[in-house]
C-alpha cells in the first residue's frame, strides 16, 4: 500500500506514482511536510547522473507565492535587497530577503512571468511575511505550491533531453531565462535555473501533467542515461557548487531564538545581492549601518588538505577559534575538500590559512584531524557548459 | 633552441605527470613522444565515427587522488565517474551479480550459497585489511633495505611498523597472502564456483599467470587497492574515455610552461662522460638536458634507446632477465544497439559494470593451459565493459561502445610472430564467447578493433604487449621493481631516471611512478618537492 493510500500525515507529490516506482531503495525523506526520496538507487551514482548525464529531481514541495497586480514590481523591490528592475520579462534573478534589522531571512529566485505578474520560490514558507509587507501595495498574492509540479533536470545532456520532449530551440536559453513549451496542449514553462552549479533547467507545469512528463522524460532520456535524484545527491552538488542552503548556512531570522544567531546579507558573501542605490528596501538603514561600522563575521569558502569533510568543524588561526563550518564535502568532480565557514573579523579574505579541526570515526574510533585550510575565492567546481548559449549537446 | 632542464621520454600518463611536477618546480621540460597522439596507453580515439575506445587501459581506480587534486586535473577536464557492480554469466543460464549495494550483493550471493554470503564479509574484512598496508607506500619511494642512508633506515621504519602493528598471526596471514595464489586464496573463503571465478577474475588480469600460480593473491589486491573518492576497491570510467586523463595531464604540464612534442621518436639517449647529456631521435633531431627520464618499461629503457656500452653489465642482465610477458588482448566494439543478455533485464544496473563468461576457477586455468602451449585461449576470460552505459559522450545515443579486455593471448603464438589470420581466430574466439550468452550480439557489430600483443606493442611500445610494464609478482615490487638497487628511480648514468609503470608501485594507471620519480629528480637536484604526500588513511 503507498503512503498516499495509508493517508499518513506526509503529503505526496504530484509526481509520487512515478517517484514511488523508481525509488529502488526505500529511502524516503521529509520536505516541508512532503515524502521525498533521499536517494533512489545509489546515491553516488545519482551524484554522478548531474555531473555526467541528467539528473531529475523532484522539487515540487519548494514553496512558491504568486505575485501580481501593478505594484508588484515595487512590492518586491521593497521586499527584497537586489534590485528587482533588473530582472526583464521571462528572466529569474536571485533574491534574499532580510528583516528591518537587516538579518537575513530567506533565499530565493524570482521568476519575471510577464508585466506586473512575478513568482517567488523560497525555501522558507513566507506567507505571514509577504502579507505583511504587502500593506500598502496594490499586488495580490496566492500561495500556489500546491498548483504547480516542477521537475529539476540538471546535467550535461539535460538540455538534448529536454528538447527531444518537444522544447524546440531550448539550447538558445541562457542562464535564466524562461521559455514556454506546448506539453499535451497544457503551457510547459522551463527555466534555466537549478542548485547543482551544472547546466540545468526547471520545468514547471500543470500537475494533471506530472506523470505525463516524467513517462516522456525517462522515456525520450534513456539513451541518454537520464536518472532520478535525491536529495542527499544534491545536498552534494549544491555544496561543491557553492550554493548557501537556508537553515543550514544561516539561520533564517523569523526562527532564530538566541541573540546573535542571525547573519546579515553582508555577513554571508551576499554584498553582490545588496543594491544601496535603491531608496528603500527591508533592512537597508541596518545594513547601511554595518557597512559603515563593520561587520561581525565573514562567509568563506575553504579548501581544505586531506579527504577528511570538514563537518561541523572548530575553524582556527594561531590556536584561537575564530569560526566555525556550516556546510562541507568531499566534491567528488572537483575533488576538492570544500567547506562553508562564516569566520570573525577581520579573518577571512582570500589566501588566508586557517586549522579545521575534524573528527571522524573507524570502527569506533574517533580521530581528530588538524586539517590547514585556505581561502578561496570561488568554488572549485565551475565549468563552461553552465553559461555557456548555445547549450553544449553534452 | 632543443635545451631543457629535463626530457622526458613518452607522453604517456607517467611520463606527462613526471613532467608536470619537475615543471611545476619551475625546471623547462619537454615530453617527448613517438605516436602523432599523446596518452600511450591512456588514450580515446574514434577509429569508428562517432564512437571513441579507450582502445588501451579502459577503467580508473588507482589514479592517486593526490595527484588528480595536486595536479588540477578536475579543471583541466578530467571527470571520473563510478560504476556500479558487475556480473558473470554462467553456463547453466543462470548469472552471478556482483551489486555494489551491500544488502544487494548480500542476497545475491546468499541466492548461490548462504554460507559463501557470510564468508563474504569475512573475506572483505581480510582483503581490506590489505588494502590499508600497501595503500600509504603508493605515493612513496621504496626503500632500499640494504642501504645504510639515513633516509632509508627511516623509510624501512615506517614501511615496517604497519606490519610489526599486524601481531604475529597477522603477519603470517600477510606473508601468506602475498605469495598465494588467488585459486587458494579463493578456496579458503567460498564453495560456489561462480562466486569464486567472478573474484579471481582481478587476480589474473594483465598477468601471464593462472588462477592458481602463486603470486597471484597480491594482483587481486593491486586491482582492490585503488578507489573513486574515497570508496576503496570501486572503479570509473573518465569521461569521454582515458584519453581525458592524458589530456587533464597535459594541460596541467603546459600550464606550468612544459612542452611537449609529438611525432619524436628517440633513438637512444645521449650518454658524455658517464652522465645523460640528452637524447637524440630517429630523424636526426638532438634534444640536449642534463636530465633524461624514461617512461617506457625497463626493457626498451635500457636495451633500446640506451647503449649498453653506457651500462654495468650486471644492469643489462637485469633488464634482460625482467618479466614482460605478454598475456592479454583486446576487442573494441562499436555496436548498433544495446546487446542483451539471456536472464538479465537491460536496466539492471549490473549492465554497467564489468561482465565476465568464466563460471569456474577450473575454466580460468584452462584458459591459461592454453598460453602455456603458445595459443590463445579457445574459451577466454573476458573482462567486458560498456562504458556507454555510464558515459552519453562514448558513442552516438541508442548505440553502445563496448570494451573486451581479453586474457589470455600470448606473445608469441607457437613460437613464431602473429599473423593476421591468428588475430581473426583470436577475435572469434572472443565473439564467439559473446554469442553465446548474448543473442543479438553479433548483429549489432558495427566496427571491431582487435589488439593482440602484436598490436599493444607495435603501437603502444609495451614490451610483448603487458600492460603493466613487467609482472606484478612480489619478485617484481616495491625494492624490487623493476630490480634489487634501482628501485628507487635512479638509473646507473648520473641524470638518467626512469619513471613508468615498470617502476613502483607498478601499473594501472596510478600516475604515482611518475610522481614518486618527480620526487627522486628534484631531490637529488636539491629543488623543493612538488609532489604532494599521501591522504592519510584510515
Amino acid at each position: 500500500m503507498s503512503a498516499a493510500e495509508r493517508k499518513t500525515m506526509l503529503l505526496t507529490t504530484p509526481f509520487h506514482s512515478r517517484v514511488e516506482q523508481y525509488c529502488e531503495l526505500n529511502d524516503w525523506g521529509l520536505w516541508q511536510g512532503y515524502t521525498t526520496p533521499n536517494s533512489y538507487f545509489d546515491m553516488e551514482l545519482e551524484y554522478f547522473a548531474i555531473r555526467s548525464t541528467a539528473g531529475v529531481l523532484d522539487l515540487s514541495p519548494m514553496n512558491k507565492y504568486r505575485i501580481l497586480g501593478p505594484d508588484a514590481e515595487a512590492f518586491l523591490n521593497r521586499l527584497v535587497t537586489r534590485d528587482v528592475t533588473k530582472i526583464g520579462v521571462d528572466r529569474v534573478g536571485y533574491a534574499v530577503w532580510c528583516n528591518d534589522g537587516g538579518e537575513l531571512m530567506d533565499d530565493g529566485t524570482i521568476f519575471h512571468l510577464a508585466e506586473d505578474d512575478y513568482r517567488l520560490c523560497s525555501y522558507m514558507r513566507a506567507d505571514d511575511w509577504l502579507e505583511w509587507n504587502a500593506s500598502g501595495f496594490d499586488v495580490t498574492i496566492n500561495n500556489e505550491s500546491d498548483d504547480i509540479a516542477a521537475l529539476a533536470v540538471q546535467g550535461p545532456v539535460s538540455c538534448t533531453i529536454l528538447t527531444l520532449i518537444g522544447c524546440e530551440g531550448l539550447n538558445e536559453l541562457k542562464p535564466f531565462g524562461i521559455a514556454r513549451f506546448d506539453f499535451e496542449g497544457v503551457e510547459m514553462m522551463v527555466s534555466r535555473t537549478g542548485f547543482t552549479g551544472d547546466l540545468g533547467y526547471e520545468v514547471w507545469i500543470d500537475p494533471s501533467k506530472a506523470n505525463a512528463l516524467w513517462d516522456q522524460l525517462f522515456d525520450k532520456g534513456r539513451d541518454y542515461l537520464i536518472k532520478p535524484i535525491g536529495s542527499h545527491a544534491l545536498h552534494v552538488a549544491r555544496i561543491e557548487a557553492g550554493f548557501l542552503q537556508a537553515n543550514v548556512d544561516f539561520v533564517p531570522a523569523e526562527i532564530a531564538v538566541r541573540p546573535g544567531r542571525t547573519r546579515t546579507p553582508l555577513e554571508m558573501g551576499l554584498d553582490w545581492q545588496v543594491d544601496f542605490n535603491k531608496s528603500l528596501f527591508n533592512g537597508r538603514a541596518a545594513l547601511v549601518k554595518q557597512r559603515e561600522e563593520g561587520l561581525r563575521y565573514r562567509f568563506v569558502l575553504l579548501d581544505v588538505e586531506g579527504n577528511k569533510p570538514a563537518e561541523h568543524s572548530f575553524i582556527y588561526k594561531n590556536g584561537k577559534q575564530i569560526g566555525i563550518v556550516t556546510s562541507a564535502a568531499w566534491c567528488p568532480t572537483a575533488k576538492s575538500n570544500l567547506a562553508f565557514a562564516q569566520v570573525e573579523m577581520p579573518h577571512g579574505a582570500v589566501g588566508d590559512e586557517f586549522v579545521a579541526e575534524i573528527y571522524y570515526q573507524r570502527e569506533l574510533q574517533w580521530t581528530r584531524l588538524m586539517a590547514p585550510c585556505k581561502v578561496i575565492d570561488g568554488p572549485l567546481f565551475n565549468p563552461p557548459r553552465k553559461r555557456q548559449t548555445p547549450a553544449p549537446a553534452h | 633552441m632543443n635545451k631543457y632542464d629535463a626530457i622526458v621520454v613518452g607522453a604517456g600518463h607517467n611520463g606527462l605527470t613526471n613532467g608536470a611536477y619537475l615543471a611545476k618546480a619551475g625546471l623547462k621540460v619537454a615530453v617527448l613522444e613517438r605516436n602523432p597522439h599523446i596518452g600511450g596507453a591512456t588514450v580515446s580515439r574514434e577509429l569508428y565515427k562517432g564512437w571513441y575506445y579507450s582502445n588501451c587501459s579502459y577503467v580508473s581506480s588507482l589514479l592517486r587522488p593526490e595527484i588528480t587534486r595536486d595536479l588540477e586535473l578536475p579543471r583541466h577536464g578530467l571527470q571520473v565517474v563510478p560504476f556500479g557492480g558487475g556480473a558473470t554469466f554462467m553456463q547453466n543460464g543462470d548469472h552471478f551479480g556482483s551489486y555494489s549495494d551491500y544488502g544487494r550483493k548480500y542476497r545475491e550471493i546468499s541466492r548461490h550459497s548462504k554460507r559463501d554470503a557470510n564468508a563474504y564479509e569475512r573475506y572483505r574484512a581480510d582483503t581490506s585489511r590489505q588494502t590499508r598496508l600497501i595503500r600509504p607506500f603508493l605515493l612513496k619511494t621504496p626503500p632500499d633495505p640494504t642501504s645504510l642512508r639515513l633516509r632509508d633506515l627511516k623509510d624501512l621504519v615506517d614501511f615496517a611498523k604497519p606490519f610489526l602493528n599486524m601481531g604475529e598471526e597477522g603477519l603470517l596471514d600477510t606473508i601468506k597472502f602475498w605469495t598465494t595464489s588467488v585459486g587458494d586464496y579463493l578456496n579458503e573463503y567460498f564453495e560456489t564456483d561462480v562466486i569464486k571465478a567472478q573474484h579471481a577474475g582481478s587476480g589474473i588480469i594483465g598477468t601471464a599467470l593462472g588462477v592458481y600460480s602463486p603470486g597471484t593473491a597480491y594482483v587481486l589486491l593491486h586491482h582492490y587497492m585503488g578507489d573513486v573518492d574515497g570508496n576503496v576497491g570501486a572503479w570509473g570510467f573518465a569521461r569521454g574515455g582515458m584519453g581525458a586523463i592524458a589530456n587533464a595531464l597535459s594541460k596541467s604540464l603546459q600550464s606550468f610552461g612544459g612542452d611537449i612534442i609529438c611525432d619524436a621518436d628517440v633513438e637512444r639517449i645521449i650518454v658524455k662522460g658517464g652522465r645523460a647529456k640528452g637524447v637524440a631521435l630517429k630523424n636526426g633531431d638532438e634534444y640536449h638536458a642534463d636530465i633524461v627520464v624514461s617512461n617506457l618499461d625497463p626493457k626498451r629503457t635500457l636495451l633500446d634507446i640506451t647503449d649498453e656500452r653506457d651500462l654495468p653489465k650486471d644492469v643489462v642482465q637485469k633488464a634482460k632477465n625482467f618479466k614482460i610477458r605478454g598475456s592479454s588482448g583486446k576487442l573494441n566494439i562499436a555496436l548498433d544497439g544495446l546487446p542483451t543478455f539471456d536472464g538479465l533485464d537491460p536496466k539492471n544496473p549490473l549492465m554497467s559494470g564489468d561482465l565476465h563468461f568464466s563460471d569456474s576457477l577450473e575454466r580460468m586455468e584452462r584458459a591459461y593451459d592454453d598460453w602455456k602451449a603458445g595459443t590463445w585461449s579457445k574459451d577466454p576470460y573476458l573482462d567486458m565493459m560498456i562504458p556507454s552505459l555510464t558515459d552519453p559522450t562514448m558513442a552516438p545515443p541508442g548505440k553502445h561502445m563496448m570494451s573486451v579486455f581479453v586474457q589470455y593471448a600470448p606473445p608469441k603464438v607457437e613460437g613464431r610472430d602473429w599473423t593476421d589470420e591468428d588475430k581473426d581466430g583470436f577475435e572469434k574466439s572472443v565473439v564467439d564467447q559473446i554469442s553465446k550468452y548474448s543473442p543479438n550480439f553479433r548483429d549489432l557489430i558495427l566496427h571491431c578493433e582487435t589488439r593482440t600483443p602484436r598490436e599493444i606493442e607495435a603501437e603502444v611500445g609495451l614490451t610483448e604487449g603487458n600492460i603493466f610494464q613487467g609482472e606484478l609478482t612480489f619478485d617484481q615490487l616495491l625494492f624490487n621493481r623493476p630490480f634489487p638497487g634501482y628501485a628507487q628511480y635512479r638509473m646507473p648514468i648520473k641524470g638518467m631516471y626512469m619513471c613508468s609503470s615498470g617502476t613502483h608501485p607498478g601499473g594501472g594507471v596510478m600516475a604515482a611512478p611518475g610522481a614518486n620519480a618527480a620526487r627522486e629528480i628534484l631531490y637529488d637536484l636539491k629543488r623543493p618537492n612538488t609532489v604532494p604526500g599521501s591522504y592519510a588513511d584510515d
